[in-house]
């Protein structure tokens, strides 16, 4: 337990020694080397970076460095990630046997490792984060400490202001108040649907009943998606300071993080954050001397989609089958065990802290009219800056996909973006210029949704991309409801159809009508959901669907079965490679002769386009 | 009262309902009749199926109508183009992943689906494509499984589940190949199932029926060397009409034994004499056990279901239950024994067929300890809806049949064993012979009215020879879980307990007429069916077992005292504790 001197001397002792973190000019002689421990570049051997840091600083007994493990600094693409303050210094895709390297050049020596530095998108190098284009029209608000503390170190996020949101609310605020600040900050639920985050607390704490459950949404199931699980991993405490202060304002002392087993490192650094704070007083009993309590327990999810979804969270919780319940009532009325309980995803709750630091006239001056504050996207797909980003609601697509992302790579042209993951649609290019907030985003028939942002270039097929998201609905529906469980598989059958050429004009509408009607007639968002990918695409690229049906044909040849490979005779030199490498010999023509290929024979390989030296297969 | 209820428009009609009622009710109020699968009233309203689905004015997305309460002002559209276009959408995915054999099922004229496609005139499957395929579970001697008919609406689950408290069945994997199953997906045969069959009643469609035994009792009806004897259940009478169209409840009694004759049953006897036989031993027994304070309180034990669930769950408690045999293997026991003697029959040449209201009856009948000099006491046990199907079968126009009586010797039943096939039957039954026999009186007072009521838990105190015997009648398998539990944690107080497993009794047995959701949600059938046997009890002219003569003349002639040494070897039996799940881990 500490007090609260004890905790204040923390903040102004840790926040000193902690400067260079966020000041290329800190006053030290310390050097922190920060080396990134998201999933990505843990899987890329990031903590072996880590060790072999330590070992090598030990070994040559260097003083004054430090190597410190953080979360993600969201350009994944870059990654095992290593940055080195005071200077900022930036060094991407870092192996094992850089270490070495690295120390003797940067550390003993104080110059750079060249070869190292991260280098932009036109190849020019980087000296630091903030020069990077990924970084410049960005704004971290949710993933502040992400990248910049120690998430499990406690001491470190109180050092950036930590837990004092918390102790304003429990020492100067009314329940009532707190709420009212959330309201006025005009935040929105940011799990997908955008429901007004303050309305949300002012309903719970309104719900009459003794015992109130808080719980936290980290059940991020989105194919692509990994913001949360980016802000659970890199500041865990920014969550667990949020679910207390909404305890406090809807009179709940009792909090649940429902998180996907399939996040492992979000699983434990949550778990030494729970212990932490709990070690320090910050969760349990009477929290700041102020008469309240709170703690928090995990939940782990078996790895069900729908089990992201609310009531089916719910369920889960309770020990249940993950099945939603039809609303109403809304958890807010009868929630965990049919008490009323205040549901945020991680994403949210990453917000409220700063809101009530900064305040709401700060909050609400950030994004558009209707969509305040920013928000994290995964960004993903055929997009050269592979990562997270957080931008102010209102930045428009192209920004993202262009300015952040890097454009798309290969020399290839935009052909759409998905967001919304499974729940969303596709936004064509000539909504590039939309901003991205809740009401744009549903005008051009696409959602938030949690933050999943695919980028696909024109070798897509979008029927196909319309069967990929289908397919993932169709093993993700639970099972409850007939039009999510049949009409979903159906749905399925019939895009099945049209990629394999069995499909006919009818098969369109057919399509069309069963999805609006599983729209309707679903008991929960995912069933609601679930044809938007379809019905998008549809909207905007109607005419490759029709081709697929009436001309039996996919443009982009990703559809095998629709594929057909020609070759070229204006550019084919009579070479003969095509025709020595084809494995079922379909390929026609004798000595320079223009080679032909049987359409009969051909099995759609794709080896001779592979193999022609002069591009003459398509 | 005005404040208890709400003024609301449904399809242009003004309707006034309760606080609290769903849109589905208020609906059928005011003569709308919205369609329904997985709604069943009070056991499964969860909104599922999505049939039910309304239009609710300013209300973003449909409502559903089986959960979804009225509101003061409400103005709900149960038919509109996007209603019925969503609905029929439902309905043709429905019907594409269900095997759709309704010439080869058992609950074709019977089935919620197939009234709802005929109602929507559904000429062709809209959404052909690929189906679940399941295998049909039907190693159980009592429910067959056929999943490849189940339209997933889990009122089943929830009848096992809330109704019954077992939860042997619920749904596994997710998405389309979501299905119904057991722990590990064994057959129901080797779970926790205790054959009550009330899945059975639940189930819309064909998914769940009894283990079909009439082709067995054909061919011994058939052949010459075998002498074919009947007997029928108590709540038989009173259901067996409804599968000819008669009103729920109708007595037909002497149509029923009429029918059984011209099926060619040799003879047709009462098993209600087999439930004063019943009371005798069971009366008799409790007395014993009541002046000796020996393993009370007692516990019936003419339910199968309800043995096997306490043989699997509370084998500590089997000390409790009475030793004696249900009445129709008490009476199959009589039968092959005292009746063969006295009219010089081989009794390996009697067939013994029992019609019950019961699917778990058919495995009572095949537990080996059911057996006497080798033979079963009784050979086959079949269903009301199978003696139905066997009437339909033999062309007997079953409304327009005379009246029978029951054969002699064996025919002659009173009133108390009618009132065995309801909850507090067996319970009334026997107290009127035990205050007889307690007091050495022929008392007037036989009316239990405590007992009677369709109530899951029923308590009395009765005073009998200036003795308080206080007794529990509870029906349903998770109400005598609450007294099981009661006794093993010693807060019982009680001397005598009845536990039916089937809510209501007999009469709503897993072999009875299977009722429609919407029928459940209309009429009380239980009331109905129960009320027809207290007539019959009323009507009367005997209503104590121990006064039926042909029972005091078999004790006299051939079995001596009851309790004695041949009643127990022909009346009673023994029970063991039974694994609930059966296989390999």
């Amino acid at each position: 337990m500490k007090t609260l001197e004890e905790i204040h001397e923390i903040r102004e002792n840790k926040r000193r020694e902690l400067d260079l973190r966020v000041n290329t000019k800190a006053d030290t002689r310390e050097k922190h080397i920060l080396v990134c421990h998201g999933t990505g570049c843990t899987s890329s051997k990031s903590p072996e970076i880590l060790e072999n840091f330590r070992r090598i600083l030990k070994e040559k007994n260097i003083e004054n460095v430090r190597v410190i493990k953080t979360g993600c600094f969201g350009l994944c693409a870059k990654g095992p990630i290593v940055i080195i303050r005071p200077e900022d210094t930036f060094y991407a895709m870092v192996t094992p046997e850089d270490c070495e390297e690295i120390i003797q050049t940067h550390i003993v020596e104080g110059k750079r490792v060249e070869r190292l530095l991260c280098k932009d998108i036109d190849g020019k190098i980087v000296n630091s984060l903030d020069e990077l284009n990924f970084y410049k029209k960005q704004k971290r608000i949710a993933l502040k400490n992400c990248g910049v503390i120690n998430p499990e170190d406690i001491d470190e996020y109180i050092a950036f202001d930590g837990y004092k949101a918390l102790e304003r609310v429990l020492d100067v605020m009314s329940p009532e108040e707190v709420i009212e600040v959330i309201k006025k900050s005009g935040l929105r639920g940011r799990g997908g649907a955008g429901f007004p985050t303050g309305k949300k607390w002012e309903l719970t704490r309104a719900s009459e009943g003794k015992q109130k459950y808080v719980v936290c949404n980290a059940d991020e199931g989105d194919p692509g998606a990994f913001m949360d699980r980016s802000i659970l991993e890199g500041d865990p405490h920014a969550v667990l300071e949020a679910m207390t202060i909404a305890g406090y304002s809807i009179g709940a002392n009792k909090g649940y993080i429902y998180v996907r087993a399939e996040y492992p490192i979000a699983v434990k650094r949550l778990d030494i954050a729970i212990k932490q704070a709990r070690d320090y007083g910050l969760l349990g009993k009477n929290i700041f001397n102020s008469g309240f309590d709170f703690d928090i327990e995990i939940r782990l999810g078996a790895g069900a989609f729908v089990c992201g979804e609310e009531t089916a969270l719910l369920e889960s919780i309770e020990g249940k089958r993950g099945q939603p319940r039809v609303k109403p009532p809304y958890p807010a009325q009868a929630g965990l065990w049919g008490k009323p309980t205040l549901i945020n995803n991680v994403e949210t709750y990453a917000n409220i802290a700063q809101i009530i630091l900064k305040g709401a006239d700060w909050y609400s001056s950030i994004g558009t009219e209707k969509s305040k504050g920013t928000k994290v996207f995964a960004l993903g797909g055929n997009v050269n800056n592979i990562g997270l980003v957080e931008v102010p609601m209102g930045t428009t697509l192209r920004e993202i996909v262009y300015d952040i992302g890097g454009g798309i790579p290969n020399g290839r042209k935009f052909k759409a973006a998905q967001t919304g993951g499974p729940s969303g649609g596709c936004i064509p290019k000539e909504h590039l210029d939309t901003p991205i907030d809740y009401e744009s985003l549903k005008e051009i028939g696409s959602m938030m949704g949690s933050g999943g942002l695919i980028v696909m270039d024109d070798t897509k097929c979008m029927v196909s991309l319309a069967k990929f998201y289908l397919e993932f609905t169709v093993s993700e529906s639970c099972g409850k409801c007939t039009p999510c469980r049949i009409g979903t598989k159906r749905m399925l059958e019939i895009l099945e159809k049209l990629c394999n050429g069995e499909g006919e004009e009818i098969d369109i509408y057919r399509l069309e009508a069963l999805a609006k009607n599983i729209q309707k007639a679903s008991i929960c968002g995912l069933g609601q959901s679930a044809p938007n990918p379809v019905l998008s695409t549809l909207n905007y690229f109607r005419e490759e669907f029709m081709e697929h049906a009436i001309d039996k044909a996919c443009r982009t040849a990703e559809c095998k079965a629709l594929a057909k490979i020609g070759i070229d005779e204006e550019k084919c030199k009579g070479c003969g490679l095509c025709q020595k490498h084809c494995p079922v010999n379909a390929i026609k023509g004798e000595g320079r002769e223009k080679r032909v290929i049987d359409q009969d024979l051909c099995i759609k390989c794709g080896t001779c386009i592979a193999t022609c030296p002069f591009h003459a297969i398509n | 009262m005005e404040e208890n209820m709400v003024t609301l428009t449904i399809d242009g009609e003004t309707v006034k309902a309760k606080k609290g009622t769903t849109i589905l009710q208020a609906a059928k109020q005011a003569g709308i009749d919205i369609p329904t699968l997985c709604f069943l009233k009070d056991i499964n309203e969860v909104g599922d199926c999505r049939m039910c689905i309304v239009e609710v004015e300013g209300r973003r997305g449909f409502a559903t109508s089986c959960i979804q309460t009225v509101e003061e002002g409400m103005v709900v559209h149960t038919h509109t183009p996007n209603v019925l276009e969503a609905r029929r959408t439902v309905l043709d995915l429905i019907i594409s992943n269900h095997a759709k054999d309704c010439l080869t099922c058992t609950r074709s004229g019977n089935c919620e689906l197939q009234t709802l496609a005929t109602k929507f005139n559904v000429l062709h499957v809209e959404y052909p494509g690929e189906m679940t395929k399941h295998k049909v579970d039907d190693k159980s001697p009592a429910l067959v499984r056929d999943f490849n008919k189940c339209i997933l609406c889990r009122r089943c689950v929830a009848t096992c589940k809330n109704v019954q408290g077992i939860g042997a069945i619920d749904c596994i994997n997710r998405g389309f190949e979501s299905c119904i199953s057991t722990v590990g997906d064994h057959s129901l045969n080797d779970v926790n199932c205790t054959f009550c069959g009330q899945c059975i009643e639940a189930c819309p469609t064909g998914a769940l029926h009894e283990k079909e035994s009439i082709k067995e009792v054909w061919a011994r009806l058939k052949d010459p060397n075998t002498y074919v004897v009947a007997q029928t259940a108590p709540s038989i009478r009173v259901a067996l009409g409804e599968e000819f169209g008669m009103d729920i409840g109708t007595n037909v009694e002497g149509k029923m034994i009429t029918a059984l004759k011209r099926l060619g049953f040799d003879k047709v006897f009462d098993t209600n004499t087999g439930a004063d036989f019943t009371i005798m031993e069971e009366a008799n027994e409790f007395v014993e056990r009541f002046k000796n304070n020996d393993e009370l309180p007692m516990m019936t034990s003419c339910c199968p279901g309800w043995v096997r669930y306490i043989e699997e769950n509370y084998p500590e408690l089997l000390s409790h239950l009475s030793s004696c045999k249900s009445p129709h293997q008490m009476f199959g026991a009589l039968i092959k024994s005292y009746y063969a003697k006295k009219e010089n029959i081989d009794p390996s040449k009697i067939y013994v067929v029992s019609i019950m209201p019961c699917v778990a009856k058919k495995f009572e009948a095949i537990r080996p300890e059911m057996q006497n000099e080798g033979l079963y006491d009784v050979d086959g046990v079949i269903t009301t809806r199978e003696l139905s199907r066997m009437i339909k079968q033999a062309n007997i126009e079953f409304t327009k049949l005379e009246d029978s009586k029951f054969d002699d010797p064996m025919g002659e039943a009173t009133g108390a064993g009618a009132i065995f096939g309801t909850t507090g039957g067996v319970m009334e039954a026997a107290l009127r012979t035990a205050q007889d026999i307690l007091t050495g009186e022929d008392l007037e007072k036989i009316d239990f009215e405590a007992v009677r009521g369709g109530k899951g838990i029923k308590k009395a105190t009765v005073n009998i020879a200036g003795k308080e015997i206080k007794v529990v009648a509870a029906s349903g398998l998770k109400n005598a879980r609450k007294i099981l539990e009661e006794i093993k944690s010693g807060k019982a107080d009680y001397q005598f307990v009845e536990i039916m497993a089937c809510p209501g009794g007999c009469i709503m047995g897993g072999g009875q007429p299977i009722k429609s959701a919407k029928i459940r949600s209309e009429v009380d059938v239980r009331k109905l069916r129960a009320n027809s046997l207290y007539t019959i009890d009323e009507k009367s002219t005997i209503r104590k077992s121990h006064e039926n003569p042909v029972l005091k003349k078999i004790y006299k002639d051939y079995l001596g005292n009851p309790g004695g040494e041949l009643a127990h070897k022909l009346l009673h039996t023994h029970y063991e504790k039974r694994e609930k799940y059966n296989f390999e881990t």
